[in-house]
């Protein structure tokens, strides 16, 4: 047990000065950044609910914040991410069960996340107009 | 008394639960898949109420918000995602922050902005559920 074998031919795991970069590579890291955004994002989120149940002028105070402009731009950046950051979630999930590892279907599911993340944030934003106005 | 390793202080038991220096296993793996799984509904039923909510007064968004339902779902989804992104943050902490002070430091700044934010929103959500 005290003898420690001199050199293991481990894989070496992704690095960013080793690989050039790829869209797979590049779906990781965004994953990443999208979850630690996310997670400021829920921050944002209980400011307001806390704010909802303090006082009406909190309240109006934090509608007036979401609602303005700058606010309409942070809620529809935090829609793409929290949507990529699903799909890319969802990504998760099937190569859990040893699925679409491949060359192919790696490549295949990573455009998926991208141009769903894409459609579905436009979609949903298009039911808000629709539904608000 | 003679064990397989010779004079081992370990149990029997600590090496067949195979857990070295990190003192775990897969559990943070498998609640960071549980946890995802169940933000998929719960966020869905969160983002709709919060569309639905949207522009409406003090009294309306009151009245929507503190339906039992809404609050339970709200609630809920409050709990997981703020137990999916501790787990979350806490391996990209371990990814990046390798000097053991700043490591420790961020890993418990990490525990306490979850479950403050967490708790907070759950508290607003039963304040409003219970009529304050
Ligand atoms: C507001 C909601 C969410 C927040 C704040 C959040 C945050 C995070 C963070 C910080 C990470 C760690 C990133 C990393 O290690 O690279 C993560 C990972 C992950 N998230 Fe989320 N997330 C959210 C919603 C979701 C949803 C809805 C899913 C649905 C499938 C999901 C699935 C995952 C999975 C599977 C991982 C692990 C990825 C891995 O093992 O590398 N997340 N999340």
């Amino acid at each position: 047990m005290s003898q420690t074998p001199r050199s293991i031919d481990r894989p070496l795991s992704p690095h960013l000065q080793i690989y050039r970069p790829m869209l797979t590579m590049m779906m990781s890291i965004v994953h990443r950044i999208t979850g630690v955004a996310l997670y400021f994002g829920t921050l944002l989120l209980v400011l307001w609910l806390v704010a909802a149940a303090t006082s009406p002028e909190a309240y109006r105070l934090a509608s007036a914040i979401s609602g303005s402009f700058l606010g309409l731009v942070v809620l529809f950046g935090y829609s793409w991410t929290l949507i990529h950051h699903t799909l890319g979630g969802i990504r998760h999930f099937i190569w859990d069960t040893g699925h679409g590892l491949g060359p192919e279907w790696r490549e295949v599911m990573a455009k998926a996340t991208i141009g769903g993340s894409v459609a579905l944030t436009v979609l949903l934003w298009v039911v808000i107009w629709i539904v608000k106005s | 008394m003679s064990t397989p390793s010779g004079t081992s202080m370990r149990t029997a038991r600590r090496r067949v639960s195979g857990l070295g220096s990190a003192r775990s296993g897969t559990e943070h793996f498998w609640m960071q898949r549980v946890t995802a799984l169940a933000n998929i509904p719960l966020l869905l039923v969160f983002l709709g109420i919060l569309i639905a909510v949207a522009g409406s007064t003090y009294e309306e968004a009151h009245a929507l918000l503190g339906r039992p339902f809404v609050a339970i779902v709200m609630a809920l989804a409050l709990i997981s995602v703020t137990n999916h992104m501790r787990i979350g943050m806490q391996v990209v902490i371990e990814d990046y922050v390798h000097a053991e002070g700043p490591k420790v430091v961020a890993l418990i700044g990490n525990i306490f902005f979850c479950a403050a934010v967490g708790l907070a929103g759950v508290f607003a959500v039963l304040k409003i559920g219970f009529g304050g």
